[in-house]
């Protein structure tokens, strides 16, 4: 490893503009004759849409024009999709319902769009925006997804009878129930995963430009996927033919999942700039980005877990509803499927699993992948379940695990995964070491003394990153490929240019990146940029989520790296006349091993470009692209160790010790991963303690629209982490990386309940676990008078 | 939000008449309460009268018997008076515990009672520290001030223009936050004055706003414990509940801020 190379603590690159507050976003780029949309977004939960009168608006002071569904469907602007078929178990596709990018005839959710005024300022949008009258039948909205499937329940789309959009099942039932009818316990749990709003700090924005002088068109836009966005856009939404349209997604303020869909104020930017004749910007605000940015979550699970005599697990059995919102968002089918049902075998070799998943409508925001994207909610039902049947069968919770854990790789899970490699003990031994598992008791009794209740809880997760390959996906209903595309430019002196398709915002993909190209040829970092986020200047690209840039994205970069190094060495071969195999490329210089004949690296690079003397038939140049496509998913996994203090007064739960240890498998830059870590294990306490997302049960109003009751963590909610890392290379992968973007969400909430109970004295409570719920859990418990 | 006109007085009578001159018109001080609501277009005053630049506003003066802090004196600026600190230490704490670091630097005490949010925190201080608001027409007790949920004695165009607090003996206060917005959601002042009185005042928590606790003024006068408080509960049908807490959770936390309260006196603690 070189000082900037592979393994090294480097700065990152992009800290200079965003700390200084230059980068560049969406929202910054203006153009000439510039014009804003502002949404009429429906104030009903569902409602029809009886009359849409916009006469006393488009009159305003600035209207440019003002635009409905009629408009749209008038232009041949198609319905939103999902891009993810999945079949009930009747063998039945996925009931989607239609998803106009402005509604037409009815509004599902508050905060649906149903108008879009263009006007030349912001405010004059806006003014006109509230002017346009519509004329609403009320319809009674569900929010539950229990009564939303329940008999007599209201049905939201035509075509989804019962609200069920799915039902869906995977796993072998005989094998579980049998393993059931030997069991010697069984251990049974009930746990809801609260919905969370993704909050990323950059609200979503768009800027769509139609030239009509040369029939093409360009959109700005908050996007962690522009070549996606792209490809469904011209292909699904007929909104620009793929040729002709340009999409850029510059500075990213941050996504979390929520920047991977194309939503309706993208298409309808776009769209607008053409009829209007203006290129045409819409910013989001808090607002709005509450009521329209996917969600994440929202499970209501039952699961229930076999045991043989000796704690050995033998059957697993999970029975989850899943909250699908108003509409079927771009990949929400694959999140309670496929990312959540494969992952129930965790780090356990459990014999025989079973899971069934019902997809509902309700009358609420559409809901798709965040942070972790089913791994949450698979870990959460897992790690809850064990650490509930360890008090059952009165056993530590470590040694139920370490029981189970499996130890020989590859493992064939009965839920599709194959495991490549792991070593489970090693990080539930590294984290008990950095928490002083064994001085556990003696704190808790101190705490004791000082009125608090201390707890302890662990969480052994683990995830499949990288989503791949292609042709699995692909048969389990995947409609596109996962692979990742690749250009390394070098220029004739020396340095380099990387084009990826993972979009960087926030992951820090120019400087890890940069890091692996510098090291390769022994050249400085800064010799070395990474450019990402246009469909103009990348070929192609499937964009970053899921934990795949690493893993999926630099190995493609790699596979370049490759080309460039084998055309690099026949140059300096032929130049210095020696044979290919004897050049070696170190330091930044191209030498014959084992002698002082050297070129420096720039000197090859520029006799690639002067061409003046070349190996016979060799082309001039030196610029490679590569595809790769992963032959499996990776599985990152670990052990989280929280430990709590309870004010039993108040039911307050203060987090004093979170402890990681992560197998990453090769890490690229330890302190970029230390800061996805502690990201993660932040959102992932937001989730356990703080964020819940609420609708009002009569009306269907987002009751937490705002941070006035929509409780994000704060910097004094939580601990110094301590955070670390065991290291399993992951054989699937030239780099051997696992990716680290999710296991802080993923990881984290089970083991902050799993403390929060152990302090109480229950296994019953949901998250977020607020100091009210506790409270009266306590109370419940006779646990309260201890205290005051 | 919607076009407003903005106005930068210098005075409190160039205020006031810019006030009644321009017809819809509002003052705006720190503006933590005001801003957002416009930029939300819930509030649409078509003349803001920022009140931050009279001179008339600032300042503090102590007494052997008095705290006098001018209307326009940020929290901040509180919180790190030494005045304040030596003369009502709990007063102090209580300015530097509310918002954050840039909410203290530009919120102020005027306006947080001129506003009188049911879950702000000097309404409390200024109830039991038997408070007195000046403003630019007249001198109002505070046990005459505070009417109700954002509803005070103050009638159209009136500026506050400094609060009185009666030095006591000893205070307290201690809060619970509502761990979303930050606002105490029961937040319990106590002092105990030097002619014998106690009195207690709770903030955040009430269905009316910030109100005197009589039951628990009456025990801590017969004996000034945190004892004296166990056993006394609020009537959660007085207490406000939503999402955050229950109005039986509040009542519930009203007792045990109270008694924290007293067992931290000379000090202002938030229990998150």
């Amino acid at each position: 490893m070189g000082v900037e190379g592979i393994g090294a603590r480097v700065l990152r690159t992009e800290d200079r503009r965003f700390i200084t507050g230059k980068g560049k976003y969406t929202d910054d780029m203006t153009m000439p004759g510039m014009a804003y949309a502002a949404f009429v977004r429906s104030p009903h939960a569902h409602a029809r849409i009886v009359r849409i009168d916009t006469g006393a608006a488009a009159r305003m002071p600035g209207v440019i024009g003002i635009l409905t569904g009629k408009e749209l469907a008038a232009d041949g602007i198609g319905n939103l999709i999902c891009g993810w078929m999945i079949h009930s178990k009747d063998k039945t596709p996925m009931n989607m319902g239609q998803y106009p990018a402005i509604a037409t005839e009815t509004a599902r959710f508050v905060g649906q769009a149903v108008a879009v005024v263009v006007a030349e300022t912001r405010g004059e949008a806006r003014d006109a925006a509230d002017a346009v009258e519509i004329e609403w039948e009320e319809l009674p909205a569900i929010i539950d997804p229990l009564q939303a499937i329940a008999e007599g329940a209201r049905q939201i789309h035509e075509n989804a009878k019962s609200n069920l959009i799915y039902d869906w099942e995977i796993g072998d039932s005989a094998a579980v129930e049998a393993a059931f009818q030997r069991a010697a316990h069984v251990t049974r749990i009930d746990l809801v995963n609260n919905r969370l709003v993704p909050n990323a700090m950059e609200p979503r924005a768009a800027l769509g430009y139609y030239d009509a002088g040369s029939d093409h068109y360009t959109v700005w836009t908050t996007s962690q996927n522009p070549h996606v966005a792209r490809l469904v856009m011209s292909a699904f939404y007929n909104v620009a033919p793929e040729h002709k349209l340009r999409v850029i997604a510059p500075d990213v303020g941050g996504g979390f999942g929520s920047k991977i869909f194309i939503y309706p104020e993208e298409i309808v930017c776009l769209w607008a700039s053409k009829r209007t004749g203006v290129p045409v910007k819409w910013t989001g605000d808090r607002s709005e980005a509450f009521q329209t940015d996917a969600h994440g979550r929202d499970h209501v699970t039952h699961a229930e877990m076999a045991f043989d005599g000796d704690g050995t697990m033998i059957g697993l059995k999970v029975d989850t509803i899943a909250n699908f919102g108003a509409y079927m968002s771009l990949f929400s089918s694959a999140v309670p499927t496929y990312l959540y049902a494969t992952l129930l075998s965790g780090q356990y070799a459990l014999p025989a699993i079973h899971c069934n998943v019902r997809a509902v409508y309700t009358n609420t925001t559409p809901v798709d992948a965040y942070r972790g994207a089913g791994r949450p909610e698979a870990t959460y039902v897992l790690e809850r379940l064990v650490e509930t049947a360890a008090r059952e069968l009165g056993m530590s919770p470590a040694e139920l695990r370490r029981r189970n854990f499996i130890r020989s790789f590859p493992h064939q899970t009965p839920v599709i995964m194959n495991y490549d490699s792991g070593d489970y003990e090693a990080s539930l031994d590294a984290a008990m070491k950095a928490a002083d598992y064994d001085g556990f008791p003696a704190r808790k009794a101190e705490a004791a003394r000082r009125g608090r209740l201390r707890g302890i809880g662990m969480s052994c997760y683990i995830e499949a990153c990288g989503i791949a390959p292609s042709a699995a996906v692909g048969s389990l209903g995947s409609g596109v490929g996962l692979w990742e595309s690749a250009e390394v430019r070098v220029n004739p002196v020396g340095t380099i240019e990387v084009l990826t398709g993972s979009h960087s915002h926030g992951q820090s993909h120019e400087t890890t990146f940069a890091q692996v190209v510098a090291e390769r040829f022994g050249i400085p970092l800064a010799n070395v940029s990474v450019l990402h986020g246009d469909t103009d200047k990348v070929q192609f690209g499937m964009g970053t989520y899921g934990s795949r840039s690493g893993a999926v994205g630099l190995s493609a970069i790699v596979k370049a790296l490759d080309k460039v190094e084998a055309k690099a060495k026949r140059i300096a071969a032929h130049l210095l006349e020696a044979a290919e195999g004897d050049i070696e490329i170190r330091d930044g210089e191209v030498r014959v091993a084992g002698t002082d004949r050297k070129l420096a690296w720039h000197e090859v690079c520029l006799a690639a470009y002067t061409g003046h003397n070349l190996p016979p038939g060799l082309e001039p140049g030196l610029k490679e692209g590569a595809f790769y496509d992963p032959t499996n998913f990776t599985f990152p996994a670990g052990c989280y160790i929280c430990e709590v203090e309870i004010d039993p007064a108040t039911g307050r739960t203060a987090i004093v010790q979170f402890v990681a240890a992560d197998d990453f498998g090769r890490v690229i830059n330890p302190m970029v991963v230390e800061g996805q870590v502690h990201g993660g294990i932040a959102q992932g306490v937001g989730q356990a303690l703080l964020e819940a997302c609420v609708y009002d049960r009569d009306t269907g109003q987002l009751v937490t629209a705002s941070y006035n009751d929509y409780a994000m963590p704060r910097a004094d909610d939580l601990p110094s982490f301590k955070v670390s890392t065991t290291e399993t290379i992951c054989p699937g992968n030239p780099l051997g990386m696992k990716g680290c973007g999710e296991a802080g969400a993923i990881g984290s909430p089970p083991a902050v309940i799993n403390a929060i109970t152990d302090a109480i004295g229950t296994n019953e409570i949901d998250m977020p676990a607020t100091p009210e719920k506790v409270w009266r859990a306590i109370r419940a418990s006779g646990l309260a008078e201890a205290a005051e | 939000m919607y076009q407003t006109t903005y106005h930068r007085p210098t005075s409190l009578a160039e205020a006031a008449r810019l006030f009644s001159e321009a017809g819809d018109a509002a003052y705006v001080s720190g503006g933590h309460t005001l801003i957002p609501a416009m930029k939300l277009r819930l509030s649409a005053a078509a003349n803001l009268i920022d009140l931050r630049h009279v001179g008339e506003l600032k300042g503090i003066s102590v007494t052997a018997d008095e705290v006098a802090i001018g209307a326009g004196m940020t929290h901040a600026e509180v919180a790190g008076a030494a005045e304040v600190k030596g003369a009502i230490p709990a007063l102090a704490g209580l300015a530097g515990s509310i918002g954050d670091a840039q909410v203290r630097h530009l919120g102020t005490i005027g306006g947080s009672v001129a506003n009188n949010d049911p879950a702000a925190d000097y309404p409390s201080a200024v109830l039991a520290l038997a408070g007195t608001v000046e403003t630019d027409r007249r001198a109002i007790a505070a046990d005459d001030y505070f009417v109700g949920l954002y509803e005070t004695a103050l009638e159209e165009g009136e500026i506050v223009t400094r609060v009185r607090f009666r030095v006591p003996e000893a205070a307290g206060y201690a809060k619970f936050r509502n761990p979303a917005s930050r606002y105490p959601m029961a937040g319990v002042f106590v002092a105990r004055h030097g002619d014998g009185s106690v009195r207690v005042a709770v903030t955040g928590a009430g269905n009316s706003g910030v109100f005197r606790a009589a039951e628990m003024e009456r025990a801590l006068a017969a004996d000034f414990s945190a004892d004296a408080l166990k056993g006394i509960a609020l009537d959660p049908a007085d207490m406000m509940g939503d999402i955050h807490g229950s109005a039986e959770y509040r009542a519930h936390l009203v007792t045990v801020m109270a008694r924290r309260a007293v067992q931290n006196l000379g000090q202002a603690l938030a229990f998150v």
